[in-house]
């Protein structure tokens, strides 16, 4: 297990590495730098800027170094937890993000728990009751929410509640607990607000996952163990959680590998479309505005997210089933 | 020897063939090429064959956009802003008159500042068909009058209302067609290219190579899509012209969608390197390239064909979510998402909402294309 642990780690490391090493290309691709666009806006305004002090800036951010020390200067401080400057706000980073990094990962966390705890038991439903009314009905509506997209989903509810209620749903908490901080009532206006877009990121998800859970359960309720197990006489509920679910758990979990993404996602784009408290709507703008430390620090921190919750249900996995501790990949 | 043999013997003519002759109906379904077999197969699923058309109908209608739509694409109609959807009647005052649409009448509510239109009842104002309407320049170069639909003269047509410039809906929903439409077709070719050749390489060589594109492959499925996305277009200089922010932006889509095929092209070539035609093709002095295009691929090229389907929809939504956000493509190009941005205003919508409306051709286009792959992807393997 700890052999195993380390490996997985380590890989983990290259990973992000690589993935730095993309968004720091990423970055860089736009023509010029925010200093060229500074330099440009001030100069349309009228102003002169010296030499001298385009020099100084350029200095102070290091961004007359080559490109290889840059990316050196940038990893070394996102190591560190110094996630750059924001040129458009003017403040470091970590200040201009503020308590939306942790809404992200609530937001996010939410969305997958409520994949699972919804998925589950619709899945295990459907292909126990398999081509009985509620299995085509919920499949029905499985296929519905694979082809919505949930941004429109989004804009739709946004709609309704508008029309309906006459109230806007596209907020992470209520209004008076925004840039505040956090207090027990804060948490509780946040878990008040936290359902809907939790429902519109999870739909897709949602759907797929109860298409493959039940997809794999059915696979395995087919095979000959479960009519062993029948003959025997043991009882239906029984045989079902004490072997075929079992082995059907496995890909189920797996499958978060696939999920993960797909929400992060969502809710990036969600989050713009509802205006949530979260990286979305900010990572949004920043590349609207080509402030690209902003926008860079954002994609890194969702890569994170999205790998940490893989390393995660590696570990879970592994623990569940002998056969990946022990070497051999992932059976999908 | 008159005499009957001791045990009976059938007397009709014996035919050692009997059992394996076959009848007409079989030999045509043994002899049949595979492309047939899979027709025959996918035409049993009543949706997918439904969704086929569905979707041959809408990439048809790109191609006849200008005569289609009733009005062109930038029109602006000034004194018809924000108008509703006019529906067709076909009887005025009991009297038969075939289709026509009431005139609107407008008043501004100065209350809430609500435009409101109401249909005119003394001013009926008949369709026109196939008739000489707006002018315009067939695919920007032959020009032309002629229209499927046009207003009464003197009148005006907005099925689907117009927007807060006064541009009729329905005319730029057709227009919208040509580029959301060809979007995923551009993508979904080059995300094929790279996933043939990366995933056929690191199949065919197998070694360090694979393990190096295994790795690469697993990165990039480990990103967010959405958010590369976002980034990359959002990298594309402003300075390109619409044209080549469309180009752009549709190898951006196919930039990230390769993984998934690449690594299904993968895991079939190392199987099938190891069978004999492949060594024989090899022992004759064939090229990798030979072998992998003309030996291994086709083996597969339903199933891949039928998987690039599945994923045409998602570089549509791909394109609509960006073009949403305001990172894809710009005005005045004109694609499902472009449209939608009008809808980011939420009062807008909710006093006028059919700003809503461009969804509706995105979902039926992705429902169309789902339906479809999935009835492919079951055809694809006529033989099991």
């Amino acid at each position: 297990m700890l052999s195993f642990l380390v490996r997985r780690l380590l890989t983990m490391a290259l990973t992000l590495l690589a993935i730095s090493a993309l968004v720091f290309v990423i970055i860089q691709l736009p023509p010029g730098d925010y200093l060229t666009t500074l330099i440009a806006e001030l100069q349309s305004q009228g102003e002169q800027v010296a030499q001298q002090k385009i020099d100084f800036l350029r200095h102070q951010y290091g961004l007359d170094r080559p490109m290889i020390e840059q990316y050196g200067i940038w990893v070394w401080g996102l190591v560190h937890g110094d996630l750059g400057y924001s040129f458009e706000y003017n403040k470091p980073v970590r200040d201009v993000v503020g308590d939306r990094l942790l809404l992200t990962v609530l937001l996010n966390f939410a969305t997958v728990l409520f994949v699972y705890l919804v998925a589950f038991p619709i899945g295990v439903y459907s292909a126990t009751n398999q081509y009985s009314w509620g299995d085509h009905g919920l499949t029905f509506l499985g296929l519905l929410g694979l082809a919505t997209p949930n941004f429109l989903l989004a804009l739709i509810l946004l709609y309704l509640a508008n029309v309906m209620f006459g109230t806007s749903i596209g907020t992470m908490m209520a209004p008076q607990f925004i840039d505040k901080p956090w207090s027990p009532a804060k948490v509780g206006s946040v878990l008040e607000h936290l359902w809907v877009p939790v429902l519109v990121i999870g739909m897709s998800g949602t759907a797929g996952m109860i298409r493959r859970l039940r997809a794999n359960l059915l696979d395995e309720l087919q095979k000959q163990y479960v009519v062993t197990g029948r003959a025997k006489g043991l009882p239906a509920g029984r045989l079902l959680v004490k072997y075929p679910l079992r082995m059907a758990l496995n890909p189920f979990v797996a499958d978060i590998g696939s999920l993960l993404p797909s929400i992060v996602s969502g809710s990036v784009i969600v989050s713009a479309v509802m205006s949530l408290q979260t990286t979305g709507p900010m990572l949004l703008s920043a590349l609207q505005s080509q402030d690209m430390y902003l926008a860079g620090s954002f994609l890194m921190f969702l890569a994170l997210l999205t790998v940490i919750g893989m390393f995660l249900s590696d570990v879970l996995l592994a623990v569940l089933d002998p056969r990946i501790r022990l070497g051999g990949g992932i059976r999908r | 020897m008159n005499k009957p043999l001791p045990h009976f013997v059938d007397t009709s003519p014996f035919d050692v063939y009997e059992t394996e002759r076959l009848t007409p109906e079989q030999e045509r379904f043994y002899m049949a090429p595979q492309w047939r077999l899979i027709w025959w197969k996918f035409r049993g699923h009543v949706i997918a064959v439904a969704a086929a058309v569905a979707l041959i109908v809408f990439y048809v209608s790109i191609l006849f956009s200008e005569i289609l739509a009733p009005y062109g694409r930038d029109t602006k109609h000034t004194e018809f802003i924000y108008a509703p959807p006019q529906s067709v009647h076909l009887f005025h005052q009991g009297r038969f008159i075939g289709p026509f649409v009431y005139g609107l009448k407008y008043h501004l509510d100065l209350e809430t500042l609500k435009r409101n239109y109401t249909p005119d009842r003394g001013q009926v104002q008949p369709l026109r068909f196939f008739c000489l309407g707006e002018p315009y320049r067939f695919w920007g170069l032959v020009e032309g009058r002629f229209h499927l639909v046009c207003p009464a003269r003197g009148g005006e047509l907005f099925l689907l209302g117009t927007d807060r410039l006064g541009r009729d809906m329905l005319s730029r929903l057709i227009y919208g067609a040509r580029i959301s439409l060809t979007v995923g077709l551009i993508g979904i070719f080059v995300s094929f290219v790279l996933g043939i050749s990366i995933g056929g390489v690191a199949g065919y060589f197998g070694g360090w190579i694979d393990a190096v594109v295994q790795r690469i492959i697993e990165i990039l499925k480990s990103l967010p899509e959405l958010p590369l996305w976002m980034a990359l277009s959002a990298a594309l200089p402003v300075s390109w012209s619409p044209i080549l922010v469309y180009f752009g932006i549709t190898i951006i889509l196919g930039l990230l969608d390769w993984p998934g095929l690449a690594r299904a092209v993968r895991s079939k070539l190392l199987a099938l390197r190891e069978e004999d035609f492949c060594t024989a093709a090899r022992l004759m002095g064939a090229s990798p390239k030979r072998i992998i295009g003309r030996h291994l691929l086709p083996n597969f090229m339903s199933h891949l064909i039928a998987s690039a389907t599945l994923s045409i929809p998602s570089m549509i939504l791909g394109e609509t979510a960006l073009s949403f956000l305001g990172l894809g493509l710009r005005p005045p190009v004109t694609s499902w998402g472009v449209l939608l941005t009008e809808a980011q205003n939420i009062e807008a919508v909710a006093l006028y909402p059919w700003l809503l409306l461009p969804m509706v051709p995105v979902i039926l286009t992705v429902l169309a294309f789902n339906f479809m792959g999935d009835g492919l992807r079951d055809a694809a393997d006529p033989y099991s």
